[in-house]
């Protein structure tokens, strides 16, 4: 009477998806191919419609015009102030400063706010009434605060990621299993054990959703922060090529921020994956 | 109540040594219910472990079995009663008594082995000094190739094995287990009470076994707690005279079965077989 022998087909069980890895590369992945060609679609089309059917320029400028622009804006040394390097440079910045700053708050506060369930509630309101306002009509107040330099732009970032880190953090501490915190009261934890080996990496996965979001939403405050006013940054440029009516160059710096806002998800992605590798799989595991 | 009083002289008669490891007096839980009112959870529940001991905790579910295990591991304040430890009274968690939980808990993003070691982490105890003693427990549960994988790559039952080890890597005088494998099927259940009889045999750990299972009950232990549900109080206290080692087999002996139809009306209080 062994118990082993039991045990260990189910082990193997974890390993069954290495039989579909037989097939090639795009049969595995078959967004692969799809994507591509949504894309390829997408292009198609806006090519048609700019050049055979004449859509005026001024309403969707043809894709080669915006590439055209944005190779010439790519093209510039990054110190050239005509250069979108110059530009993106300036709005990164703004928006990485404002999402370190807004997150870091965010995560800080949500976990005090969670830890002092007297604290959370009496300020349970006041953070309600100030996430439903939106924050970009504070924008024009930022040039009166700060006038037209990075700090306002920074500002505004760093409260428009707050609210989904802090939301998050908050709905993260408040779904840990209740197991984990026995265990840890069983055990004679501390407080700050109890915290930082168990409440934390157990909201980590929430964390990570509210910094998703928050990298998506810095640009947007950096942008709009630029929109009413800015000596540099893409806002600016925004601005300014709207009101010349130069829309390819418009159209080439939209593009930009999209693969910026793109990026910048994708990076959190990474770092999630590398701290929250666990929280996938175990979520389909450690439930029996 | 009868049953209980009539049983516990012969029960104290029988143990080896005089001073018992867990000593519950008159211990009563009650908690307050949503409308204001109260609801009583345990009611005046009265026994005695003594070291080397395997005791069961036999009832229906809400019966306040999980109750009992949580004021005996110093999670709940009782409402009146005391607990005794090794003749000391208890007034929080221990570290002579571990608990397993019904879910292994195991943390995700820890190794099998920092899994283990979490407790002596938390009790602020030098890791390694006790790594060595957790890879040798995790070599008696089977589980040693697997100390540097993580939780979900292991089964519900090995899962729940680590969960044992965890407990017992801080060599604590009393385990508590709370229907530790309530939540595996059927096989994997059978093959986990036997590997836990073995440990069991190994460590001659203090156990207090909380299950449904009158089967379960009674093949792992030396005494059974039957107890009635709403509010829960002891019922009977059987002790079960049978060999060991034991082997799956005895269930189907005709002693086995004498106990079973001892230990299942006194759960049935309010009816029901299931």
């Amino acid at each position: 009477m062994t118990t082993q022998p039991a045990e260990i087909p189910h082990v193997a069980v974890a390993d069954a998806p290495s039989q579909i890895a037989r097939g090639s590369i795009i049969r595995r992945y078959p967004q692969l191919t799809i994507s591509p060609a949504v894309l390829i679609g997408l292009l198609a089309a806006w090519w048609l419609a700019s050049n055979v059917l004449a859509a005026p320029a001024y309403i969707l400028p043809p894709p080669q015009d915006v590439l055209q622009a944005a190779v010439q804006g790519l093209a510039r040394a990054p110190w050239d102030r005509a250069s979108y390097w110059y530009h993106a440079g300036i709005t990164v910045w703004e928006a990485l400063a404002g999402f370190a700053i807004g997150s870091g708050f965010g995560a800080l506060l949500g976990l005090l706010l969670s830890h002092w369930p007297l604290l959370g509630r009496s300020s349970y309101p006041y953070i309600v009434g100030f996430q439903s306002l939106p924050k970009v009509a504070l924008a024009p107040l930022m040039v009166v605060w700060f006038g037209f330099g990075l700090e306002g732009k920074v500002f505004i970032t760093a409260i428009i990621t707050f609210f989904p880190v802090l939301v998050n953090t908050m709905a993260g501490y408040h779904s840990v299993e209740p197991e984990r915190i026995e265990l840890a009261r069983s055990c004679n934890a501390s407080e700050w054990h109890l915290l930082t080996k168990i409440m934390i990496p157990s909201l980590l996965p929430f964390l990570f959703a509210g910094l998703g979001v928050a990298a998506v939403l810095s640009i947007l405050g950096a942008v709009v922060g630029e929109f009413v006013g800015a000596r540099a940054g893409l806002g600016m440029l925004l601005m300014q090529y709207n009101q010349s009516m130069e829309i390819a160059p418009l159209f080439a710096v939209i593009v930009l921020l999209g693969l910026i806002g793109f990026m910048m998800n994708h990076a959190v992605g990474l770092v999630e994956r590398r701290y929250c590798f666990w929280a996938q799989r175990a979520s389909s595991s450690t439930r029996p | 109540m009868k049953h209980a009083s009539a049983t516990a002289p012969s029960i104290r008669g029988g143990a080896q040594g005089a001073v018992a490891l867990i000593r519950a007096r008159g211990l009563s839980k009650t908690y307050p219910t949503a409308d204001s009112g109260e609801v009583t959870a345990l009611r005046s529940v009265e026994f005695e472990i003594f070291h080397g001991e395997f005791v069961s905790v036999v009832g229906q579910s809400g019966c306040g079995k999980s109750t009992l295990l949580k004021l005996l591991a110093g999670l709940l304040p009782a409402t009146s009663g005391t607990v005794e430890l090794d003749g000391r009274p208890l007034s929080g968690p221990s570290p002579e008594a571990a608990v397993v939980f019904q879910s292994p808990v195991l943390l995700p993003w820890r190794s099998v082995l920092d899994n283990v070691l979490l407790p002596i982490e938390f009790r602020r105890l030098a890791r390694s000094r006790y790594r060595q003693s957790a890879l040798e427990l995790l070599d008696m549960a089977g589980l040693r190739e697997f100390a540097r994988r993580y939780p979900f790559e292991l089964s519900g039952g090995m899962q729940q094995r680590v969960a044992l080890v965890r407990a017992l890597v801080q060599d604590p005088r009393l385990l508590l287990m709370d229907e530790p494998f309530g939540a595996l099927d059927a096989m994997t259940r059978e093959l986990m009470n036997i590997e836990l009889m073995r440990i069991w045999s190994r460590s001659r750990k203090t156990v207090l076994f909380i299950t449904h299972s009158i089967a379960e009950a009674i093949f792992l232990s030396d005494r059974v707690i039957a107890m009635t549900p709403r509010p829960g109080r002891i019922a009977d206290i059987v002790t079960i005279d049978l060999p060991r080692p034991r082997e799956l087999a005895i269930i189907n002996t005709d002693r086995f079965g004498r106990y079973v139809a001892h230990l299942r009306p006194l759960l049935e209080a309010q009816g029901g077989a299931f």
